[in-house]
């Protein structure tokens, strides 16, 4: 022990563990034909609400399922389950995100191929589920108008790994005067080319747009992995 | 506050390779990518949390920060990001949104004594 300290090189991914297991994970509802879509925004920017009008409409049409991660308590999946949608809690104690292994405990027993869509909600934080991969097909950043234009610029992390944006309710908009040029502007900056939304759950505005996208994804992905 | 368990995977990694090498592991090198998502004084604070009652105590994290770097699809090259708030080249200005390094959380050596 009393020799002079040396430098090993090692390569240790610290992550790597939850990326092999999302990647099994995308793997696997890829080949179940199932469309997953995550949810990732602050807490109280309509996460619930929207998921749970979403799942009222897709079920019409489609077979629908949501996995729903909060802190405490079950009060999300009390909700979504208004829709009549199968949802499963997920509560993770005091960790701020879900991480993909949390995911594949929470499906253990749900046919996947049984689904069209399945919807995860994430812990509301706009901060650490950005790390994390769960293996979703698409991850959805919610913004709501009562959280003001700049949240892209404080959050660039999270903005960035999302692949669409929805900003929500916009019928409070000229309340508290939202300037949808700014956030526009904003959330191009920080995640160029980004397919941006506006809706809003109670007046159902919007809403049909959405979902007329992620039905033409869903067959997207389908044919994509046929061929 | 998601620092502690990546602290924690850190630390167990490092013991791992401690009692492999039957070696002392002094300092633990990290590269850390603007775009990790961790924040580098909150990963050091939680670093000595998890190195208590460990192999590992007493022992240093080096964190060696690493930039943002995108391609650019105007100048057809890798070029450093303007700024985390604006993706777009540093060079030409060009948005973009395809990054090529920065999101590394990653052990790359350990000082170690035998």
């Amino acid at each position: 022990m009393n020799s002079e300290p040396r430098l090993v090189e090692v390569r240790k991914n610290v992550l790597k563990q939850n990326d092999l297991v999302a990647r099994a994970l995308r793997t696997r509802f890829r080949e179940a034909g199932v469309f997953v879509a995550s949810l990732v925004s602050s807490p109280g920017s309509g996460k619930t609400a929207f998921l749970e009008k979403a799942l009222t409409q897709l079920r019409k049409a489609f077979r629908v399922a949501a996995l729903v991660g909060d802190l405490a308590t079950d009060n999300d999946a009390a909700r979504l389950a208004r829709s009549q949608a199968p949802v499963k809690q997920i509560t993770t104690g005091t960790l701020c995100h879900l991480e993909a292994a949390m995911v594949q405990s929470a499906l253990e027993g749900w046919n996947l191929s049984e689904l069209d869509f399945l919807f995860i909600e994430n812990v509301g934080n706009l901060v650490c589920p950005s790390s994390y991969d769960l293996g979703e097909a698409m991850r959805l950043v919610l913004l709501s108008v009562t959280e003001g234009e700049d949240k892209p610029l404080k959050y660039p992390t999270i903005f960035n790994s999302a692949d669409v944006a929805i900003v929500t309710k916009i019928d409070l908009a000229d309340a508290v005067e939202f300037d949808w040029a700014t956030a526009s502007a904003n959330i191009q900056a920080v995640r160029p080319g980004m397919k941006v939304f506006k809706l809003s759950t109670k007046s159902g505005e919007g809403v049909e747009d959405f979902l007329k996208y992620l039905e033409g994804r869903l067959t997207e992905a389908r044919r994509t992995s046929v061929a | 506050m998601h620092e502690l368990s990546i602290a924690m995977s850190i630390v167990e990694f490092a013991e791992e390779e401690a009692l492999r090498r039957g070696a002392k592991v002094s300092a633990v090198h990290l590269k850390l990518g603007a775009l990790a998502g961790v924040v580098k004084s909150a990963l050091q604070s939680s670093y000595e949390m998890a190195c208590e009652n460990t192999r590992l105590q007493g022992s240093q994290l080096i964190v060696e920060e690493v930039p943002v770097v995108v391609y650019c699809p105007s100048c057809r090259a890798d070029r450093p990001l303007r700024s985390i708030q604006f993706f777009s080249c540093a060079e030409c200005g060009a948005p973009t949104s395809q990054v090529v390094q920065g999101k590394e959380l990653e052990v790359v050596a350990l000082e170690i004594q035998e």
